[in-house]
Parts: C-alpha cells; sequence; structure tokens
C-alpha cells in the first residue's frame, strides 16, 4: 500500500511525506483537522490539509519563536501566546520561572483537545498552573487588553484560513496596545520564497511596521514548510534584538536546546540579500 | 407558500437541461460559449460563460414570458406574498423605475420622503409626474433621515388630494422603517396607490422578528434589491405587485426600457436566490441579526462610536428598525463618517457600504464571517486609538427643504446655462447635485439653489464625500435654467 501526505507549496510544488497511519481525522467548527504517523517525521499535525508541525521538527519552530525573545527581554513576567492550541510554544515558556502568566487564546478548542490526545510532545505544559487557556478568536482576545503584557507570541497558521485576521493591520495595532512600555511581540513571518508566501510576508511586515516603531525579521531553517526556508518577527517598543541580547544571563540558565544558541540568536537576523530587498521594499515605500 | 413548489428553480433547471443538449450556436452572444472571447472565459469561468446565452424558446423570454420565466415569477410571488412578481436585469434602479412611472404619468403628483435614492427622481424626469416631498425628520444626535411621519404624510395629502401615489422607502440605507401599515391605510382611504422602495429589505419577507414587508403591508408596488440581502448577482432586482395593480400595464412600463437581451446569469442567479430565502432565509437572517447584535455590542463597548439599533424606536419617524444593518454614528470619536469609511479602506482593508458626515454603514449578510466582524470591530477600536479626536467643529447632515420650482423633466430639458456655483443662489438648478452614496439628492432638477445648499455642499466636498450628478464632474459650476 503506498500511502502518502501532499501538502501543496504552490501550484507547481508539492511536497509529499509517506504515511504510515492516519490518527485522527476530524472537523471543528472551523477546520479540517487530521493526525499522521509518519515514517520520516514522526507524527504530525494537519488543518484544512496544511502541515502545522511535525514530531521531527517541531522543536526549531517552537524554540526560536520563543527563546530569541526570552534572551532579551530581561523581565518577563506576563506573557500572551496567540494560536498555538497545539502547546509547543507554552512547552517552551514554561522552562521560564519567572514567568508569572501565560494566556494562550486559540480560536480553535477541538485543536487544544486533538493537541492533549495525540501530541504530548508539545501539549505537555498545557496544564501548568501559570497558564490560562481563552477559546477566543486572537483578534477579539488582544482588542480587549491593554498595556498588560512583557511578550505577545503570534502563531499563526498562514493568512489565507482562520488565521487571517492575525496578520491584519488591526490585529497588530491591537498587540502594540496590549503590550507594556517595553513589550516585545514575536510572529510566524511566512517564507520570502515561493512568490504567494512572499507577498504576505512583505504584507505583514507593512502592517506591522505601520503599528510598531522598529521591527526586524530572523530565520531558521525549518524541513517540511514551504521552502523550508521560515521567517519571525520581532517587534519592539523599546529592546533590540541584537544590542540588548544578553548571552551571559541567558546561557546561565542551561536550558537544554537542540536549535536556538545564543550564537545563532545574532546569526539569525543576518539576511540573505534578497530578504533584505523585500523588506527594504516595503519600508521605502512607507 | 408552497415550500414544497419553492424547491424548483425553473430557470436554473433549464439552463441546465439546455446546457446538456449541446445546442450548436448561431445566435447571440457572439462570444459563443466564450470560444471567441478566451481571456474572459479564462476571468469568468468556462462555466460562466457557457451559460451566458440568448432567449430562446427553452429558455423563454424575458419580454413576454410563458415558460420557465413565467413559472420563476410565479414562484418568486408566492415566496414574497405579491400577487405578481417581474424579474429585473436593470438593477433596482429599473425595477423602482417601472414602479413610478407605472403609478404616475406626466404632470400627475406623486408624495415622496426626500431621502428618495436617485433613481426615483431619474424616473420623475423620464415620466413628467410632479414631486411632493415630505421632510423626513432628521435625527439631531445621529444627524440622519428618517421615516415618513404620518402626520406629515396627513398634512401632503391634505395639501395636494390630487396627488395619484405615495412612495416609501422600507427602509432606509440606515434601516429605519416608516409606518407603512398606517401609510397604506391613509393613502389607499384617498386612492392613492403606495410605491415602496424596498432597495435594502429583501429580508423583511423571510426572516423572524423583521420589520414590516411592503407586500404584508398592503402596499401596492414594491422595488426589492435581490443583489442586496439576497445574494443573487449584481444588477438583479425583483418588481413585486399587490392584488390591485395592473400587472400586465406594469409589464408593458418595464418593457419601455428594459433590455431585450436579458441575461440568463442574472436572471438564473435571481431563480436559486429566491429558492434559497424561501427554504433557509429564516434560519440564515438569524444568523445574520445576531452577528449584527453582537458587532454593535462590541463596538459600543470600545467607547466613542455609537452602534445604533432598535432603541432609537419612537413609534413614528423611526417606527421600527432593521436590526440587519450595522449603523455607526462616528462623531464622538472626532471624525466624520466618510474619514472613518476611507481609513478602514485605505489602511485597514476593509470595503464598507458607506460613509456619510456622521455615520458610516457596514453591510452585514448571508455571507459574513465572524472573524471577519472581528477584523471590523478591532479596526474601529484601533481608528479609535490613533485618529480620535475631540468632536468640535463637526458640521451635522440637516434637512434642507427643497423649493421644487418646476418639474424635474422641464427643468433637466430646458434652455440652460453654466454658472460658477457660488453665483447660483436663487437660480432654479437643472441637474442633480448628489452626496454619494448614500444617493439622497440636495439638489434636483427643477429646484431653487439657496445659500444654505451651497454651505452644504462646500463642506461635503471639504470633507471628501464623492459629489456626483453634475455636468462638471468638480462641481465648480452648476446648470441652472436660462432666466
Amino acid at each position: 500500500m503506498d500511502f502518502w501526505f501532499s501538502e501543496q507549496h504552490t501550484k507547481d510544488v508539492k511536497l509529499s511525506i509517506r504515511v504510515d497511519r492516519q490518527v485522527y481525522s476530524g472537523k471543528s467548527d472551523l477546520q479540517r483537522i487530521d493526525v499522521f504517523d509518519t515514517p520520516a517525521f514522526g507524527r504530525m499535525l494537519v488543518l484544512d490539509g496544511y502541515l502545522m508541525l511535525t514530531e521531527k521538527d517541531e522543536f526549531i519552530y517552537h524554540e526560536m519563536i520563543t527563546h530569541v525573545p526570552m534572551a532579551v527581554h530581561p523581565h518577563v513576567k506576563d506573557v500572551l501566546v496567540i494560536g498555538a492550541g497545539d502547546g509547543g510554544v507554552v512547552r517552551e515558556l514554561a522552562r521560564y520561572p519567572e514567568i508569572e502568566r501565560i494566556d494562550l487564546a486559540e480560536i480553535d478548542e477541538q485543536v487544544i483537545e486533538i493537541s492533549r490526545k495525540y501530541l504530548p510532545f508539545t501539549a505537555s505544559k498545557l496544564d501548568d498552573p501559570r497558564v490560562h487557556i481563552y477559546i477566543e478568536d486572537g483578534v477579539k482576545f488582544v482588542r480587549r487588553r491593554k498595556e498588560e503584557y512583557d511578550l505577545i507570541v503570534v502563531d499563526s497558521t498562514d493568512p489565507f484560513g482562520p488565521g487571517e485576521g492575525l496578520f491584519s493591520r488591526e490585529f497588530y495595532g491591537s498587540c502594540f496596545k496590549a503590550l507594556r512600555e517595553d513589550g516585545i511581540m514575536v510572529n510566524q513571518h511566512e517564507s520570502p520564497f515561493y512568490e504567494q508566501d512572499a507577498l504576505a510576508m512583505q504584507r505583514a511586515h507593512k502592517r506591522i511596521i505601520e503599528s510598531f516603531p522598529f521591527s526586524r525579521i530572523y530565520q531558521a531553517h525549518i524541513p517540511t514548510y514551504p521552502s523550508g526556508h521560515w521567517l519571525f518577527g520581532f517587534s519592539t517598543k523599546k529592546y533590540h534584538p541584537l544590542r540588548d541580547l544578553d548571552e551571559a544571563r541567558w546561557n546561565a540558565r542551561h536550558l537544554s536546546c537542540r536549535y536556538y544558541t545564543t550564537t545563532l540568536h545574532r546569526g539569525a537576523f543576518y539576511l540573505p540579500a534578497y530578504v533584505e530587498e523585500l523588506l527594504t521594499d516595503v519600508e521605502e515605500k512607507r | 407558500m408552497d415550500k414544497r413548489q419553492q424547491e424548483r428553480a425553473p430557470v436554473y433547471e433549464a439552463l441546465e437541461k439546455f446546457s446538456k443538449m449541446r445546442v450548436v450556436p448561431f445566435d447571440v452572444p457572439g462570444h459563443k460559449r466564450g470560444r471567441g472571447n478566451p481571456e474572459l472565459a479564462r476571468l469568468l469561468g468556462e462555466k460562466c460563460v457557457s451559460m451566458d446565452v440568448n432567449s430562446m424558446k427553452p429558455l423563454d423570454n424575458l419580454c413576454h414570458p410563458v415558460s420557465v420565466i413565467r413559472d420563476a415569477e410565479q414562484l418568486a410571488a408566492d415566496a414574497f406574498g405579491a400577487a405578481h412578481a417581474f424579474l429585473m436585469v436593470g438593477g433596482t434602479t429599473s425595477a423602482v423605475q417601472s414602479m413610478v412611472m407605472s403609478a404616475v404619468k406626466a404632470g400627475e403628483k406623486i408624495i415622496l420622503p426626500r431621502n428618495v435614492h436617485r433613481s426615483v427622481v431619474c424616473a420623475l424626469v423620464l415620466c413628467g409626474a410632479i414631486p411632493v416631498y415630505v421632510d423626513p425628520d432628521c435625527d439631531a444626535d445621529l444627524g440622519i433621515p428618517l421615516g415618513m411621519r404620518t402626520d406629515r404624510l396627513r398634512e401632503a395629502i391634505e395639501r395636494t388630494p390630487d396627488a395619484k401615489a405615495v412612495l416609501v422607502n422600507n427602509p432606509t440605507y440606515y434601516g429605519i422603517c416608516s409606518d407603512i401599515r398606517t401609510i397604506v391605510q391613509m393613502a389607499h382611504a384617498h386612492g392613492m396607490l403606495v410605491l415602496a422602495d424596498e432597495a435594502h429589505g429583501t429580508h423583511f419577507y423571510f426572516g423572524e422578528d423583521m420589520p414590516v414587508s411592503a407586500m404584508a403591508a398592503g402596499a401596492d408596488l414594491a422595488a426589492v434589491s435581490m443583489h442586496k440581502s439576497g445574494g443573487s448577482l449584481t444588477q438583479s432586482s425583483l418588481l413585486l405587485a399587490g392584488p390591485n395593480a395592473n400587472a400586465d400595464y406594469v409589464r408593458q412600463i418595464i418593457n419601455l426600457t428594459q433590455t431585450t437581451s436579458a441575461s440568463y446569469l442574472l436572471l438564473s442567479s435571481l431563480d436559486i436566490s429566491r429558492r434559497n430565502l424561501a427554504l433557509r432565509g429564516k434560519e440564515a437572517f438569524a444568523a445574520v441579526t445576531e452577528l449584527a447584535d453582537y458587532a454593535r455590542e462590541e463596538i459600543n463597548d470600545i467607547g466613542d462610536w455609537y452602534a445604533f439599533s432598535k432603541e432609537r424606536v419612537n413609534g413614528d419617524s423611526i417606527f421600527d428598525f432593521d436590526r440587519t444593518k450595522l449603523s455607526v454614528h462616528t462623531l464622538n470619536v472626532g471624525l466624520a463618517g466618510i474619514e472613518v469609511y476611507d481609513i478602514l479602506r485605505d489602511e485597514y482593508d476593509i470595503q464598507i457600504e458607506f460613509g456619510d458626515l456622521g455615520n458610516i454603514l457596514a453591510y452585514l449578510s448571508i455571507g459574513d464571517r465572524k472573524r471577519d466582524v472581528e477584523r471590523l470591530v478591532s479596526a474601529l477600536s484601533e481608528i479609535r486609538r490613533l485618529y480620535g479626536k475631540t468632536r468640535a467643529g463637526m458640521m451635522q447632515n440637516e434637512y434642507i427643504p427643497p423649493d421644487v420650482a418646476v418639474t424635474p423633466q422641464f427643468a433637466f430639458y430646458a434652455p440652460k446655462e453654466s454658472l460658477p456655483i457660488e453665483q447660483t443662489a436663487g437660480c432654479i438648478c437643472s441637474e442633480f447635485v448628489m452626496c454619494y452614496p448614500p444617493g439622497i439628492p440636495i439638489l434636483a432638477p427643477g429646484e431653487r439653489v439657496t445659500d444654505k445648499i451651497l454651505d452644504y455642499i462646500r463642506y461635503a466636498k471639504e470633507k471628501g464625500c464623492q459629489m456626483t450628478g453634475p455636468e462638471d464632474a468638480k462641481i465648480e459650476k452648476l446648470n441652472v435654467l436660462k432666466m
């Protein structure tokens, strides 16, 4: 039996992963949810046909979206995580004892339930007493918050489905408002390579710099995401992602990571020339 | 309404059947199922262009319907509780004009509220009837024109007992309803017909807890924009007739100005939408109302914005309110509605229906999703945070009673001259000046220009309202009657 999962990365490119078995398939009010076991990438979560994470490479994404801001901001107490119902971001955040509160706003309760049941490797810390789960559209949740978070992590899906609103100017503006005066927002920033993704990436950057005084992009290599080259946004009211990086302080924590190091942190902000160009294009048009 | 019958969609079924027959086309349209225009076929899709066909025996003819179109019209009439229904393909503008021209002819009088759509006044230019305007009352807080007060209508009827018809908006663009039942009683008691512009009221016929529809209230004719809340394609519409209207005469009037090449894309969209509304409209509009109520709650929670609803009902000029309309008063945020409209589009990629001087209207319908409403609400929250000012120095919409000096038709065709607008006070205007949207005339052909009107035009231009109508697109000059 030949059983493959394929994801269309563009209309002319697709990635196929051999499937061992389908562990779960169901529909929530918002989307179709599938869980597969695969020989190459272990267990994987798929929403509406789009690959969200695999057991083998999720550490890259979750470490990079969490430890980069945590190594910069000197005193993070209150964190808001938007999306991320799989629990991966929360798992990484839970490693920091000084964090007092982690609010998780996920629009689809089913994603959390399925993750608890089938993805214990990411959902492991969803029951941490500091974690408060809100089943709510992130756009709405953050609209009602004012100056109460040190860090906001936007772990959105692609901007072509239920996550569309998480790429809008009104959303980023609301995040700015919800952050304290030295707050940081980190967001999933799409890929620069394929045309459609690059356009979404530019659009997101445009919408962010309209709301934040300072925003930089950093990168990681995620094998199962389109083109493998993935970006994150680092938007801030005060701290600089490199100048305010406190390597000694972070390394003294002795957190073991498989992707993130403070040296990589520096390197991650040095972008390929064509990506710089895509971003300058947007910045100059302002 | 016979629900079993409503499951049918005769025009749609005939089109499906026709497409399977693989008939060789030696008739119009010349693109021949899209083959002659591949770029268009790529844009619209093969299916769409292959359905763009001409009237023929199996598909009936809109000018003289005898088979599938007649059946579709009968089903529509049954669904809307009307005696007759006419499928229209020239927009609700054509439905309104046919309705007016069916009721009045040259020299006859028609009573109407000033906040009528431009299509009504255009109909008067065409047919030569004389408008008798009723001051629609203006809400002092919101600065919007309201419904027709029954005491004002009584005065107008006493003043012009020879009027042939009364026209009423059901509802206005903002969702305001007049007491149409009483208006029908008063008009009928004086032998006048009642015409309803229901461009914004299709859902009244299907939703629960909605304001009363024109047909249910006993009106004689109603123009219903199926393409607005009904879900059919843009430019498709319905004209409904009550039991006392002469349907054959109405058909003749329609045929005066209607195309003889009616689009089957539009006709089938009317057919499918009617079926959909008849079978599922109740649930669909309950969901729209709930979404609009939710949006109002969230918007009012932000502060300063005022998304109004049934609390404005006053038993007369606001007899009822259409809760599916999401109108938001903007002046307390320190912004004109038109400014908010522009900011939403330019900065937030959100297109709303219109902004006037003090309000915006976001059109909610059967296609809306909650997450899009969240975006709109968040955008309003952000606009208040980033652009909010104090209210000072803002001018309100205001009713300026028109001085009808000659009929619209006479003024439109009379010898005229073009004068700089500042010099036109006291002259008789020969063209329209509209603030668009919502398309309510500031001046109509035949009306005297006053200083107050000139002030209003200047202000609306400054605020960025789209002014249309005059020959001079910049509205620096105005055509007036030669003295």
